[in-house]
């Protein structure tokens, strides 16, 4: 198989990898890099649990070839905090019981952070929109909205 | 599985030359939110994939005097979001928001939209409705310009050549007389395919319009534009009648697919009729007859 060698900034971290053309980035994440926060889920980009952000834009990585992403910033869930500190939206997403399953989460956690980087403040019609991409099978979108919600008023802008 | 060959073509000229020597064998992929699903699918299966994501020069809106450009790589998030767009005229941008999700926006092209030729491509009803031209390069040849209504041959097939790429859009900007209106009914709000995604331009002189575009997809093999019913329209003073007259004319027109697991033909006929009545009492809203 021919391969080509990438270089990705995963979670702040240079790495250097080596891909195939049709290798898609969520593959490489997980099977490559160790990065398995990265959920495969439908594989074609109706769930939106494969999703990390891109040069700071959400995606699905299941539709990006990792071939795409070299040179570019890659930010999955793992990135965001650490267990002894956690990002806001980690620690809001706990306290408000927004996980059930969990499998939707680090992609779900993804787009929130795309909104709120983009609309610091959003309302409730905007946080809909914004995780419109992802789907929660526990049907759990009230508790996460509240969430995201949360975060939104309680951070200072 | 076979091994397929990557380039990131550092020019357009390179890619253009690329496709001319691989003609056949290569595929363009821009966003690749079709075509990867395509690969996986074992659908296509190309010796060489062209990545025309890192041509930034391709990925710009540009206003010239009454003419606005929109490079092939600009994402469907960027059409969604732009105010250059919304001042020719909102359809657009409408259309746009409502394609599939936010993390496919972030990543489809409004150029792949179109090339991949979907019968329900979201972009290609307002584009059409605003007398859109694809612009086109091929490696040694001239460039062409071709107008959108004479761009689909059917689901997933084009006019373009193997070794032909979509570089923009370009499309006039709309009389200040112009009014247009959007709709796309889909199962959900979003992350949906759509059951009839319909677009409208009026021009209205007085009590009679003056000019009228209509167009539709997924209601035949390709996105289509309803000419009869423009015809009908135009020169006419749009009353309830006529309107009615136009919904039954347009239901008998469309070809949609009999079998479909989103909606039955005979729905999609009905609702076609429904959204395209209303999308022209939207456009006449605030239109001083």
């Amino acid at each position: 198989m021919k391969t080509y060698e990438i270089q990705i900034r995963l979670n702040g971290e240079l790495r250097t990898v080596a891909v195939t053309a049709r290798e898609t980035l969520l593959e490489a994440l997980r099977n490559k890099m160790g990065a398995t926060e990265v959920k495969n889920g439908c594989g074609k980009g109706d769930c939106g649990s494969c999703a990390v952000l891109l040069d700071g834009k959400a995606v699905n990585s299941c539709l990006t070839l990792a071939l795409q992403a070299n040179g570019k910033e890659v930010l999955t869930v793992k990135g965001m905090g650490t267990e002894e500190n956690p990002h806001p939206l980690q620690k809001a997403f706990v306290e408000h019981g927004a996980v059930q399953c969990g499998f939707c989460t680090s992609g779900m956690i993804m787009s929130a952070k795309a909104l709120l980087d983009q609309t610091p403040k959003p309302n409730r019609e905007e946080i809909r929109e914004a995780i419109s991409g992802n789907l929660c099978r526990c049907t759990g979108y009230k508790k996460i909205i509240d969430a995201i919600r949360d975060v939104s008023l309680r951070t200072e802008s | 599985m076979a091994d397929i060959e990557y380039l990131a073509p550092r020019d357009l000229e390179e890619a253009l030359k690329a496709m001319e020597e691989w003609k056949g064998r290569a595929k363009v992929i821009a966003g690749g939110t079709n075509l990867i699903p395509y690969m996986r699918a074992g659908w296509v299966s190309p010796e060489l994939l062209i990545d025309f994501s890192g041509l930034k020069d391709l990925d710009l809106i540009k206003r010239e005097d009454e003419t606005l450009s929109i490079g092939a790589l600009t994402t469907i998030a960027e059409v969604a979001s732009s105010e250059t767009l919304r001042s020719f005229s909102p359809i657009l941008p409408n259309a746009a928001g409502h394609l599939g999700n936010p993390l496919c926006r972030n990543r489809a092209t409004i150029g792949g939209n179109l090339a991949n030729a979907s019968p329900g491509a979201d972009m290609a009803p307002p584009l059409l409705v605003l007398e859109a031209s694809v612009h086109t390069e091929r490696g040694g040849e001239s460039s062409r310009e071709i107008p959108l209504d004479q761009f689909f041959l059917g689901p997933n097939k084009t006019v373009l050549e193997q070794d032909e790429v979509i570089t923009q859009i370009s499309f006039p900007k709309p009389k200040d007389s112009a009014t247009g209106s959007q709709t796309k009914f889909g199962l959900r709000n979003a992350d949906a395919l759509s059951i009839v995604n319909v677009a409208v331009m009026i021009e209205m002189e007085g009590k009679l319009c003056r000019k009228a575009r209509v167009a539709l997809c997924p209601l035949a093999p390709t996105p289509i534009r309803m000419y009869r019913v423009e015809e009908t329209l135009e020169g006419n003073e749009i009353t309830a009648e006529l309107l009615d007259e136009c919904g039954d004319m347009l239901k008998q027109e469309v070809t949609p697919r009999l079998v479909s697991i989103r909606a039955s033909a005979e729905y999609r006929k009905v609702l076609s009729s429904v959204l395209f009545k209303r999308a022209v009492r939207e456009a006449l809203k605030g239109v001083e007859t």
